[in-house]
């Protein structure tokens, strides 16, 4: 069992509560996943042409300002490093593709689990509620964010294997369910090139978004032959630079509802993490159908 | 009639004040607050008549026996699960297995209903006013389910002798269920059944469905049935 969530402000008037809606749905799942926790947030953009970064450190000795240093000297532009808890944020004026190599080969030690213009993923492991004390996830600003709340069925409690896990540029997953043949997807897709930092299976469903996409396909389009392609059960949520989407595998056994508002939409896997929200009460209320689709997306 | 607040008390409270009401007590309540909780008013035993007011999460009316429970906004997993006798009413939508095993009674859902609507249904009688999703009334055994919009992919797989109805578009049919003739006769019990459920539909487009009674026993010719 996981407890998954989503919001995404139509009304921007909201967006300096981003951080303190997001923390009460994520908090109200607790106990569908009290081992471990994360959360993207978008929020903040870099300027055209810069990178924004989430970091992860498996050391407790790095450096965050020194690795900013030497990006600066590696790239010849500025770098900001933001360093929260044991994660930092790197933005500067480089290409993704580059600054990803570069960190890979100059600190391995240091995980990139989000990577975009405005995406900001942070996790860890121990209960939601810390989690989100450690990462002042309350006073974080934004136009939309997913959650995850994790308890492991088939991997281990790291903060590698933990949710949200990044599917391409401003793009995560997080997914409740478990899916059986992600071994054979896993060697499928990293004979296409696609590299891995665990045995976790939604690391694997990311993996595969991510490989669609960069085929040219919509995000939509690659939801709808995860269908096809993963074997299991699932219920997603993915988060994109302008919006979110959910999808549920042909079964449907992973519970998930939807509800929308004037002011926002919201999904989880409980109605009670939406009774959270403002004006809640009043919320169009319904149960996502199996093998469909949700997207919404800034006009 | 009684008021309570879910934000001031708590669940349990409340169950076993609903059980305990004394024959002279009052038979009206309302429960306010319900922000999604799971199991509210499970297991009533008395015929009281009980609105929520609001959204419910799981088994919200469960194993319910005589009373009238009316959720007045979206029902979690497995409303009225179980249902012996009595009523439950959804003014919103349903996620899955709404009736589930339900054994008796009405279950009235205003909106549509998620998936495996009525699975195992073992006497009651289920209306949803808009669609449901794939596999419900799967298993059904006894008891009447009736849909005013569409149902989902495989309705009625591995049915034994519950009666569906369907106003609108049908998925797919699962194992051993087939379209029946609509007689005078089951047009009406399907008019007194939305009467009773107080849905109006017009019926002249609704079509039947049952089981061909073909898994009962196990014949050769039928294995790919399985």
């Amino acid at each position: 069992m996981c407890g998954i969530v989503g919001i995404f402000l139509k009304n921007q008037a909201l967006a300096p509560s981003l951080g303190r809606l997001l923390q009460g749905m994520l908090l109200e799942m607790a106990d569908r996943g009290p081992d471990s926790a994360g959360f993207a947030v978008y929020r903040r953009p870099v300027p055209p042409g810069s990178v924004k970064l989430s970091l992860y450190a498996t050391t407790s000795t790095v450096q965050w300002q020194q690795i900013g240093t030497d990006a600066e000297a590696a790239f010849g532009v500025p770098a900001l490093i933001v360093h929260r808890d044991r994660h930092a944020l790197l933005s500067l004026g480089a290409e993704a593709g580059a600054l990803s190599a570069w960190l890979a080969s100059s600190y391995p030690d240091v995980s990139i689990i989000g990577i975009g213009s405005e995406i900001e993923v942070y996790k860890e492991v121990g209960h939601p509620a810390s989690v989100a004390e450690r990462f002042h996830l309350a006073g974080l600003d934004g136009g939309h964010g997913i959650g995850h709340t994790r308890m492991a069925t088939e991997s281990a409690v790291t903060v590698r294997h933990s949710h949200p896990f990044a599917a391409g540029l401003d793009i995560c997953l997080v997914h409740n369910g478990s899916l059986s043949n992600h071994n054979d997807l896993r060697r499928r897709l990293a004979r296409r090139g696609m590299r891995f930092q665990t045995d976790n299976d939604s690391e694997v469903a990311a993996a595969y978004l991510a490989d669609r996409l960069g085929a040219g396909l919509s995000l939509r389009e690659a939801l709808i032959t995860a269908g096809t392609d993963l074997d299991g059960f699932f219920t997603f949520a993915v988060g994109t630079a302008d919006g979110f989407a959910v999808a549920r595998d042909a079964i449907a056994c992973k519970p998930a509802v939807l509800a929308e508002t004037e002011d926002w939409v919201a999904m989880a896997s409980e109605y009670r993490a939406i009774a959270t929200l403002p004006d809640a009460d009043d919320a169009r209320v319904w149960e996502p159908k199996a093998g469909e689709v949700y997207c919404w997306n800034r006009a | 009639m009684i008021t309570f607040d879910l934000d001031r008390a708590p669940l349990r409270e409340l169950n076993q004040s609903l059980h305990d009401v004394a024959g002279e007590g009052d038979r009206r309540w309302r429960i306010v607050n319900p922000r999604g909780r799971h199991n509210i008013a499970v297991g009533m035993t008395q015929a009281l008549d009980v609105e929520v007011a609001g959204h419910t999460g799981y088994y919200c009316g469960g194993m319910n026996q005589n009373a009238a429970i009316t959720i007045c906004g979206h029902a979690g997993q497995g409303v009225a699960e179980n249902i012996v006798s009595g009523r439950v009413r959804v003014k919103g939508n349903a996620s899955q297995s709404a009736a589930a095993s339900g054994r008796g009674g009405l279950v009235v859902i205003e909106g549509d209903a998620g998936a495996r609507c009525g699975i195992s249904m073992k006497g009651v009688d289920i209306v949803v006013g808009g669609s449901v999703d794939h596999m419900s009334a799967f298993l059904a055994q006894a008891g009447t389910l009736v849909v005013c919009g569409d149902a989902g992919p495989d309705l009625g797989d591995s049915i034994y002798e519950a009666v569906i109805f369907v106003g609108g578009q049908v998925g797919s049919l699962g194992a051993d269920c087939i379209e029946k003739e609509m007689t005078a006769a089951h047009r009406g019990k399907l008019e007194a059944l939305l009467a009773q459920a107080g849905i109006g539909a017009d019926t002249s487009a609704f079509r039947r469905f049952g089981s061909a009674r073909r898994l009962y026993n196990f014949h050769v010719d039928h294995a790919g049935e399985y």
